[in-house]
């Protein structure tokens, strides 16, 4: 199964993680076979929200949403069941600092 | 074309037959359950690395549990370098070089009874010990329990999460029960099997298949359960599951309508686990050692044993009821009793019995007591009565053939 964990941090924590723990973390997972990707993003001021209606193409600013923790990174893994996927989840380094949601990721149906 | 890797194959197998006895002698070795599953996890990648290379080992359990040994500790010295927290409390039996002590025939097995019983300790909540027993012992995934309990799969994996906090800092030891305490430590773990049979016996319906899967998993427990400690009620509780489990196919109607015992077409039963049912019957009787299961079982046998419902030798099942009673004085089974009693000399002489125990108010929530009292109504005559009670039944009952068949039983009075 595989399983997006989506890591959510507040702008005073946002580099409060050495990126060698992350990178480390993320080498160490690919090692053992349980990572398909993983990458840290910029902060929210540098989104562009796009949207398409009645064919016209409309940019925003950032999310909407004015939440307290904003998404700072994701990991990609493949776990047997979700338990394991959460004993992955409790290692990514962030988790101390600010929380990682753990999705099971959907099959297409086309 | 999809070509089959015969290793491949080999390692998917060898997972199949070990993945559970090689996580149990892990959780020994490195005495946590999460570094024991990320081992094992590890392990079996190593195999799938190295056995293509170097050839299947002679003894590919011992192998994985060296592998993953090997790669727990690597593991823990990886993580002290960053790990602040780590205080050095866990302490595990990493000194063990000889490799015929952890991968030997005898003390696997006591592994793996070492991690039902931890499983099923009494220090965790009955639906934790489910839960943990169906994903470490049986080695379901957390989504096909929750699938199987109709339960959301987070609730399911916090369950999982705090139930194996608990052992750890609860410092739960991973042994098997010394002889004093091993017949109501026996009872924890014959009680989640037990459960977890009854969740997927009670919800036989055409829909829910993945539920009827319980049953089979319960069973294979209780083979597991038998194989390793061969403990009367632990033959019994196997016992009673099979003549159960026999009778499945003439428990409903191919629309999912429940069939009483005595309206079931006797031909579907399933022979052969009736006969392996009544062989471990007697053999929990002989040791002079059985408990309210074994007898449970050997009622269970009579029904099997007759050939028609008329055949039925009730006098000895009110017999083994009066037994079972005085192991365990409870109204469910003094109901049971009055059934059968009903069926030996009458309804009159088991309504009796029925509304004596109603009367005292221990089974006034209890939806069999009404549906008991409803049908021996009926049988007499007393219409009214009978009406009054099934409409209690019904309302008391959360099952939907439970509840289709209860209507279609007053529709009739009507």
């Amino acid at each position: 199964m595989k399983y997006l964990c989506l890591v959510y941090l507040d702008k005073e924590n946002w580099s409060a993680v050495p990126d060698a723990e992350c990178a480390d973390c993320g080498q160490g997972l690919r090692s053992r076979g349980l990572l398909l990707a993983a990458e840290p993003l910029h902060p929210v001021e540098t989104a562009a929200t796009v949207r398409v209606r009645n064919g016209a193409v409309s940019v925003t600013d950032g999310p909407f949403a004015e939440t307290k923790e904003q998404l700072a990174g994701f990991y990609l893994i493949d776990a047997r069941d979700l338990n394991d996927a959460i004993q992955v989840a409790a290692k990514i380094p962030p988790a101390r600092k600010g929380s990682v949601e753990v999705r099971p990721v959907r099959e297409l149906n086309p | 074309m999809a070509v089959i890797d015969p290793v491949l194959e080999t390692v998917n197998t060898v997972y199949e037959s070990e993945s559970r006895r090689v996580l149990a002698t892990l959780i020994r070795l490195l005495g946590d359950f999460d570094s024991a599953e990320e081992a094992l996890h590890d392990a079996f990648r190593a195999a799938l690395e190295q056995w293509p290379r170097e050839g299947i080992p002679k003894n590919p359990r011992a192998w994985l549990v060296s592998a993953g040994r090997f790669k727990a500790i690597d593991a823990m010295r990886r993580l002290k370098r960053f790990d602040s927290l780590d205080d050095g409390s866990s302490n595990p039996d990493l000194a063990v070089t000889d490799t015929a002590a952890w991968a030997d025939e005898e003390s696997v097995e006591d592994d793996r009874l070492r991690l039902i019983f931890t499983c099923c300790h009494p220090a965790l909540a009955p639906e934790a010990q489910i839960a943990l027993t169906l994903r470490e012992v049986c080695g379901l995934t957390t989504e096909e329990i929750a699938r199987a309990f109709l339960t959301p799969a987070p609730t399911l994996a916090q369950r999982i999460v705090r139930a194996k906090a608990k052992i750890r800092d609860a410092k739960i030891p991973y042994e098997v029960p010394s002889r004093g305490d091993l017949a109501s430590r026996l009872d924890a773990v014959l009680r989640v099997i037990y459960l977890v049979f009854n969740e997927g016996y009670a919800a036989s319906s055409g829909a829910s298949l993945t539920r009827s899967d319980l049953s089979g998993e319960a069973i294979r427990l209780g083979r597991l359960l038998v194989d390793l400690l061969p403990e009367p009620e632990a033959i019994g509780l196997l016992a009673l599951m099979l003549l159960h489990e026999a009778r499945r196919a003439a428990r409903t109607s191919p629309s999912g309508e429940l069939i009483l015992l005595e309206n079931q077409d006797r031909s579907v039963w399933n022979r052969a686990l009736i006969e392996e049912g009544a062989r471990l019957v007697e053999r929990a009787l002989e040791s002079r050692r059985f408990g309210p299961y074994t007898i449970q079982a050997a009622i269970a046998g009579v029904h099997a044993e007759a050939r028609t419902a008329e055949d039925t030798d009730w006098g000895e099942i009110v017999g083994l009821y009066d037994v079972l009673w005085r192991m365990d004085p409870s109204p469910v089974i003094e109901l049971n009793r009055a059934v059968a009693v009903a069926m030996r000399a009458g309804p009159a002489s088991g309504l009796e019995l029925v509304e004596r125990i109603l009367a005292r108010g221990d089974l006034k929530d209890y939806r069999f007591a009404h549906a008991a009292r409803a049908e021996l109504c009926r049988r007499l005559g007393k219409l009214t009565d009978a009406r009054q009670s099934f409409e209690r039944a019904l309302a008391l009952t959360k099952q939907e053939p439970e509840r289709r068949f209860i209507e279609r039983r007053l529709a009739e009075l009507r």
